[in-house]
């Protein structure tokens, strides 16, 4: 049988997709197409089949570069002990209005 | 974006404290229910045994649009044709989201196909069943996408993140499944003597099977304890079965047809209800291949598969001829 010596995958595409106007796009899942056109064609069909959405984007896989879960301590640790950077860490008294 | 990093995952040679210490932080992890994402650490027996079930789910989506395609041709309404179109390219469309949740795991779309294709891979026994009426169609979605439905819902809280993502978005489009079919089945049982008799002898014929869609009885169920450690499975297969029957035999009371077991009764001192001894060698049966439709499944997927190959070349061939006029252009 053929398929067990030539079956080859098209490349591999990210799919996001904005639920609605205004929103952000979301990354939902992947397809496979020959190229982005079909790509956009396969996400509509395999992600929108209840109007989940109004846009989609399509990324090969391959150009998506990802943190090292490896490194999220030394990406993200820094911020942990800045919560001077939120309004809640200021005292104001309650007299005091609009601020 | 998922297979690059994941060659070097748990090939390259790791002292065996070191090994023994990363899979007790992954344990941790699990308990703690956090969830495991693509790129995270995890022992190679978790990744390979998502694999196997992911993907056997898959190929149960694809090969679960047979049984129902089976009857588009001929559904007897132009709103049930509509309707059964819309749920199988749902079941086509559940197989896709799985494949790519598979294929965060480091296994390439083409080699579950040619699994799939080979006999090598399994797919739910479920769909080596045939559909011989119309009633099929009621009784498939009320009892195979019920039972689908109670083993599924679980699976939402998979500690594999895009598993458990998938199975959010699958269970959500089940529903209308389940009832679409029941909504046939009581249509059924209210209509003549000859469309109840229809009814009647679907569900008896996919009572059973039906049953046996949850599995081996857990004394036998070789994958359950360390998948349960895992949380790649929240409930035993016996548990599972246990709900579906305790809510479905009322659904059937509802519709005043006779469930096929002689030995059914509602077991007051359990607040259960209590079934007939399941036929076991039928199950082991049709997972051999020896099921009424294995061979028939097969051949139509992989007639499927040959008859596209035209398809999947021109899309190519297109592709390339637009990608180097594209750098032509942009050569120019």
């Amino acid at each position: 049988m053929s398929a067990e010596t030539t079956a080859t995958d098209w490349p591999l595409f990210e799919v996001f997709i904005r639920s609605r106007s205004g929103l952000e796009h979301k990354h939902v899942g992947s397809v496979h197409a020959a190229d982005a056109r079909m790509a956009i064609e396969h996400a509509r069909d395999v992600y929108t089949r209840r109007q989940e959405g109004v846009s989609i984007w399509v990324a090969r896989s391959a150009d998506i570069v990802a943190s090292d879960p490896a490194e999220a301590d030394a990406l993200f640790e820094p911020a942990r002990d800045k919560v001077y950077r939120h309004p809640t860490f200021y005292a104001i008294p309650d007299e005091v209005k609009n601020l | 974006m998922y297979t690059q990093a994941l060659d070097s995952h748990g090939r390259e040679p790791v002292p065996a404290e070191e090994a023994a210490a990363a899979a007790a932080r992954f344990q941790a992890r699990i308990d703690a229910e956090e969830k495991i994402e693509p790129k995270d650490w995890m022992p190679e027996a978790y990744r390979q045994t998502l694999i196997r079930q992911i993907s056997q789910h898959a190929h149960s989506e694809i090969v679960g649009m047979l049984p129902e395609g089976n009857w588009i041709t001929r559904a007897p309404t132009l709103r049930r044709k509509a309707v059964l179109i819309a749920k199988v390219q749902d079941e086509g469309g559940h197989g896709m989201y799985l494949y790519s949740a598979a294929e965060t795991l480091g296994i390439e779309r083409a080699q579950m196909f040619t699994q799939l294709l080979s006999g090598a891979a399994k797919y739910s026994s479920i769909f080596n069943y045939p559909t011989l009426t119309w009633a099929d169609v009621g009784a498939i979605g009320w009892l195979v996408d019920g039972a689908a439905i109670m083993n599924q819902i679980p699976i939402c809280r998979c500690s594999y993140g895009p598993y458990a993502r998938a199975m959010v978005r699958i269970c959500k489009e089940e529903s209308f499944h389940q009832r679409q079919g029941f909504e046939i089945m009581l249509t059924l049982a209210r209509g003549s003597a000859a469309q109840r008799a229809m009814a009647q002898d679907a569900l008896d014929r996919w009572w059973w099977p039906s049953i046996m869609m949850f599995g081996p009885p857990d004394a036998d169920s070789r994958h359950s304890a360390q998948s349960m450690r895992w949380k790649i499975k929240r409930f035993s297969n016996d548990e599972l079965r246990q709900k579906f029957i305790d809510v479905t035999v009322p659904q059937a009371q509802f519709l005043e047809l006779a469930i096929p077991d002689p030995l059914l009764r509602w077991d007051e001192a359990l607040q259960h209800f209590a079934i007939g001894p399941i036929d076991w060698n039928e199950f082991q049966a049709v997972l051999k291949g020896n099921g009424p439709c294995n061979r028939e499944r097969l051949e139509a997927r992989r007639a499927a598969y040959e008859a596209g190959a035209w398809v999947r070349e021109a899309a190519a061939a297109h592709a390339a001829r637009q990608a180097a006029r594209g750098a032509e252009v942009s050569a120019a």
